[in-house]
């Protein structure tokens, strides 16, 4: 890199440095600030360019609305806060130290009103008192109905950031999981050298950096590594990096979290530094890391000193302006004074006086000072105030001046434009404490430094407390070799590259103590040293109450430039150790992420898979009208030319079941074959009614329980062999079923010869249903097999063949009451076999149906579905009691017996119709007495299931009525004040067609 | 946090279900204090700090059980067994000791 040179001053980009910086000056590009055009270089981040323009003003503040500038060069920054872009892709609260500049950005600053040189609300600066700490708790208590109608939307209104697209977000996001030997987090000077000694070894290495460009501070710095500017240096490893075969480079990739197992969580930036997506290609992806070792080299962050008007656009991390000078070729003013507690901050005098900006004072609060800082000061001829303060930033849009406060109490007045403040650094710990770790204070550094590591990380650089290069260097090469070495590869030691020593001396100071104006802790949520003093005085003084009360460190930065301060002032003031005042700990996001990028691809249509039954094609082809249940698409109804509406379709559909021939697709019922010698015996386990009786051939209700007595879902049980048995399961309930059966027998009976095999997607299989069903089979079914009622009754079951020698498997089993069988086939002829048996049913007057008339049907018989079996009921509540074998172990046998399982004034099964037959039923609605006051006390059950009865031509209804079957004939209210029902309704049996079950046997 | 399947290996926790503690043992249905003891064995935990022995099932992966040993503080496991060779072993030494 070439050593920064003086500003051209001139046209414009007045504040570019002739020289230096990584920013490519061959090409210019354009981007708007509040709809004003300017210029800057590919390699600039908004707030380079902004900087290099003479932009200081970038936005006002959250509370006070005051003037706000540039703090830091990086993802800590306060303040600088802007919308990106517009439209559907205006994103709020962007860094603008983190944008990357592309041709035609535009940005706006935000929380400001009319403009940001005139803000009116920069008069709550007047009303400050009001917003001081608590204010949200004590302001605002009193009246409360003043709260919802003037508080909150003044608030809302006056304080805030940025207004997020009222649009759909436009852009694509992806998820990636990736593994590594050795993760390094962070591609600075250590994290280099950490991942350059891992690859060496030959292990897999990721090497993440939130930049886009690789080097850190070394480059922010301009320094020398190996006798050459460190860029060089950083090029050539980031060379052998990147042609090595086992190494992974992610830049503009921020490793936000730290999770179990060495799994981390990072958000890559992917196109947000172009001005949109390339075809195909996401705006960014949620990567998912995981690694043997890790190795945390994420730097440190500088820290303020807390002073009146430390706010002052022109008031700048010390750091952050060597980076704009060396990394960006920018001067961020042009009379700087330099404040400092420690040796490296007193280094920013060389570097602005390097780049020809003026350094009219070294202001540090040491009293004895290292011969470095001395020499600092004599070389660059600048007046050097050892012991003094800076007490206070003059100036309104831009700092003007500083006021000093000597050693000797005198105060000196001096005019500048540019305040580097360093009050030393604080390592980014952040991802050790993510899994509860506790940081612990260094006395010699003066900062927070990890507690014990999660398993498997280790440290490199600053974040170990190696703020100086040489150190990091070396720091990172033990670092990046050992982590290979514990994941079994040979490491021959890699060459340290030499660098200067540095010197890390450092006296604390935290806060001056007469500030001149309000002093800031925290800027983004506007919090002041005043405010923590205030929440001590009120009792506030533990670290979570002190957050919590001021909201301080609560903001999107997460308080990365304010908790230390803020701690420190809190221990000074209760003259406490910062150990025991508190620590700071930090939880995932490291940054914010954006929620398209956690939610990835799952989102609209794509948020979860979408299952299409065997008969889809088919189904659609017919015009049905598709419903989901759960992740199943199934045909709802087939509507015909001239029906007026579902209600029409559905009844026709009953109506065509009942006296003809109908045929519903089934295959989303959960099935299970079961095999083994031990089958039926287990299956007596898991079914609440006895099942050994079960002969070959045959099929039998099967009701499944929970082991507290609670049913958990029911199906048919069907024997093919002596050791065979194929289940089925209700469509909501078949993965939870097999998840059951599966428990049962590696847990519970392990002892059990069973093999369990979900096999609901291997077979298609209808029903087919209605006096015409064996008709209808009788002309796809093969001949040799007898499907007379002689040789195929009801509750039979057999494998047979259809279509010339298709495999196939039927039973005999109605869901719908009438003669029905269902039919399975494999999967594979499912549309096939859809197509034949609708061409074999024309002659009879076949219709499909759906699941509306699928319903319709099982109420009109009283069969219990999803409705019923809710999670509350019992075998008793729904009438199947007497089915419940007291003899034999099986899951919930012992608890469904509890007396409050089987008080006779549980709400049980009945059935319902309105006593106006025109009128409504509607599920949900609550029984009550005819006379009684309707209320939790006097409610008897309630409603599950309505359908109109076409057989009926009614409605009718089931549902839970307190001793219900003790109560048929009676009168109740069906009362559903949600929905302004008040029906009256009379208790009948359940069963509302065929009640002696004649017609299933034909 | 991960978990290492005797079957499918080292897999994410997004495939697996927690489903419980694996200390419990199923009464025996016909002792004259059954009632007690079932309430006991589905409602009644303790949740002390330290290692526990839970109840993992691999649903996204081969669907077996397992008897993982995990910190409850830490996620630290320490062991990851099938269930059903767990279950099939504590059987043959009840009847040992019988
Ligand atoms: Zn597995």
């Amino acid at each position: 890199m070439a050593t920064p040179g003086h500003r051209s001053g001139t046209g414009s980009q007045p504040n570019r440095l002739d020289r230096g910086g990584l920013i490519d000056r061959s090409r210019t590009i354009r981007f708007t600030f509040d709809g004003k055009t300017y210029t800057g270089h590919p390699g600039d981040t908004l707030a380079s360019a902004l900087l290099a323009n003479g932009v200081v003003l970038t936005g006002r503040s959250f509370k006070y609305h005051r003037p706000r500038g540039i703090l830091s060069a990086g993802s800590e920054e306060p303040n600088a806060l802007v919308e990106l872009r517009d439209g559907a892709r205006r994103e709020p609260n962007t860094k603008a130290t983190m944008a990357e500049l592309f041709d035609g950005l535009s940005a706006t600053s935000q929380n400001r009103w009319p403009s940001l040189e005139f803000d009116v609300m920069s008069i709550n600066s007047l009303l400050s008192p009001v917003f001081v700490a608590g204010f949200y708790y004590k302001t605002f208590m009193w009246p409360s109905a003043l709260w919802e109608k003037l508080y909150e939307p003044m608030i809302r209104r006056a304080a805030g950031l940025g207004r997020a697209s009222d649009d759909a977000d436009p852009d694509t996001y992806d998820k990636a999981t990736a593994f590594a030997d050795v993760l390094v987090i962070g591609a600075g000077s250590a994290g280099l050298m950490a991942a350059l000694s891992a690859a060496r070894t030959g292990a897999r290495v990721i090497l993440v950096d939130e930049n886009a460009a690789l080097g850190g501070r070394a480059i922010d710095d301009a320094a020398e590594i190996d006798g050459k500017p460190a860029a060089d240096w950083v090029r050539s490893v980031e060379t052998e990096l990147s042609q090595a075969k086992n190494v992974r480079i992610l830049r503009r990739t921020t490793a936000f979290g730290a999770y179990d197992g060495g799994t981390y969580g990072a958000v890559e930036r992917v196109s947000d530094h172009l001005p949109k997506a390339a075809e195909g290609a996401p705006r960014q992806r949620l990567w998912r890391l995981v690694a043997k070792q890790t190795v945390l080299a994420s730097g440190a962050t500088e820290r303020p000193i807390v002073f009146g008007g430390n706010d002052r656009p022109g008031v700048m991390l010390a750091g952050a302006v060597r980076t704009y000078l060396n990394r960006f070729g920018v001067a961020p003013g042009q009379r700087a004074v330099v404040f400092t507690n420690n040796d490296y901050g007193a280094t920013t005098v060389t570097a602005l006086k390097r780049a020809g900006v003026d350094v009219v004072a070294l202001v540090d609060s040491r009293p004895e000072l290292s011969e470095q800082v001395k020499r600092i000061a004599g070389e660059a001829g600048t007046k050097l105030i050892s012991g003094g303060v800076v007490t206070g930033a003059v100036g309104k849009k831009r700092v003007t001046g500083v006021t000093i406060q000597t050693r000797t109490d005198d105060e000196i007045k001096l005019e500048c434009d540019l305040v580097a403040v360093s009050g030393g650094w604080n390592p980014n710990i952040q991802l050790t404490t993510h899994q509860g770790s506790r940081p612990v204070w260094n006395d010699t550094l003066h900062c927070f430094l990890p507690g014990v590591l999660p398993h498997g990380m280790s440290l490199a650089g600053a974040v170990a407390g190696d703020l100086a290069l040489h150190k990091a260097l070396a720091g990172g090469a033990t670092a990046g070799a050992s982590a290979a070495t514990s994941t079994g590869r040979q490491a021959t030691p890699t060459a340290v590259p030499k660098a200067a020593e540095e010197s890390e001396a450092i006296t604390p100071l935290w806060r001056v103590k007469n500030p001149n104006g309000k002093a800031f802790v925290d800027q983004q949520n506007d919090v002041t040293a005043s405010d923590v003093e205030l929440a001590e005085r009120e009792g506030f003084r533990a670290v979570e109450h002190l957050k919590r009360y001021t909201t301080l460190g609560m903001a999107t930065d997460q308080g990365r430039t304010a908790n230390v301060n803020a701690l420190a002032i809190m221990a000074e003031i209760t003259g406490r150790s910062i150990p025991e005042t508190g620590i700071t700990v930090a939880r995932p996001p490291y940054t914010p992420v954006a929620l398209g990028a956690l939610a990835g691809h799952h989102r609209e249509k794509n948020f979860k898979p979408t299952r299409l039954p065997p008969s889809y094609r088919w189904a659609k082809e017919q015009g049905a009208v598709f419903v989901e249940t759960g992740l199943w698409l199934r045909p709802a109804y087939f509507p015909r030319p001239g029906e007026k509406d579902w209600l029409e379709t559905v009844k026709r559909e009953v109506t065509t079941v009942r006296s003809a021939v109908g045929i519903c697709d089934v295959s989303t019922l959960g099935k299970v074959d079961l095999q083994g010698a031990d089958a039926a015996a287990f299956l007596d386990k898991i079914y609440m009614n006895g099942l050994k009786t079960l002969g070959i051939g045959k099929a039998r209700y099967g009701g499944m329980l929970r082991e507290d007595g609670i049913f958990l879902d029911d199906g048919t049980v069907a024997r093919f062999g002596e050791n065979h048995y194929f289940i089925t399961t209700t469509t909501a309930n078949a993965v939870k079923a097999v998840q059951h059966m599966e428990y049962c027998h590696q847990w519970l009976f392990p002892e059990m010869d069973v093999q369990i095999v979900s096999a609901t997607e291997q077979w298609a299989q209808y029903a087919v249903a209605g006096p015409k069903s064996r008709e209808l089979l009788q002309k796809v079914v093969d001949p040799e097999f007898d499907i007379t009622d002689a040789g195929f009754n009801y509750l039979q079951v057999g494998e047979i063949t259809v279509c010339g020698g298709i495999k196939a498997r039927l039973y005999r089993l109605s869901f719908s009451g009438e003669r029905a069988y269902e039919i399975g086939v494999p999967a594979r002829y499912g549309d096939a076999l859809i197509r034949r048996l609708m061409e074999a049913g024309q002659e009879f007057g076949a219709c499909a149906y759906g699941t509306e008339a699928l319903g319709v049907m099982r109420i009109e018989k009283g069969h219990i579905s999803g409705p019923e079996l809710n999670g509350t009921t019992t075998p008793r509540d729904v009438g199947l009691g007497g089915m419940v074998s007291s003899k034999k172990d099986f899951i919930g046998h012992v608890l469904g017996k509890r007396p409050g399982l089987t008080d006779p004034d549980r709400p049980t099964l009945v059935g319902f119709r309105p006593v106006d037959r025109q009128a409504r039923l509607r599920s949900g609605a609550h029984f009550i007495a005819r006379d009684a006051v309707p209320s939790a006390s006097t409610d008897e059950g309630y409603m599950t299931s309505v359908a109109f009865s076409p057989s009926n031509g009614h409605w009718v209804g089931l549902g839970f009525l307190k001793r219900g079957p003790d109560r048929i004939g009676e009168i109740v209210r069906a009362y559903d004040p949600v929905r302004g029902g008040d029906t009256l309704v009379e208790v009948v049996s359940p069963v509302f067609v065929d009640p002696e079950g004649v017609r299933v046997r034909g | 946090m991960r978990i290492a399947c005797p079957y499918c290996g080292e897999r994410s926790l997004d495939e697996f279900l927690y489903s419980g503690d694996a200390t419990v043992k199923r009464p025996d249905f016909a002792s004259p204090t059954a009632t007690e003891e079932f309430v006991s064995y589905v409602y009644e935990r303790t949740n002390p700090p330290g290692m526990h022995r839970e109840l993992w099932y691999h649903a996204a992966g081969c669907h077996a059980w397992l008897v993982v040993t995990r910190g409850v503080a830490t996620h630290q496991i320490t062991s990851v067994e099938a269930a059903r060779e767990v279950a099939l072993k504590e059987k043959s030494a009840t009847k040992d000791t019988k």
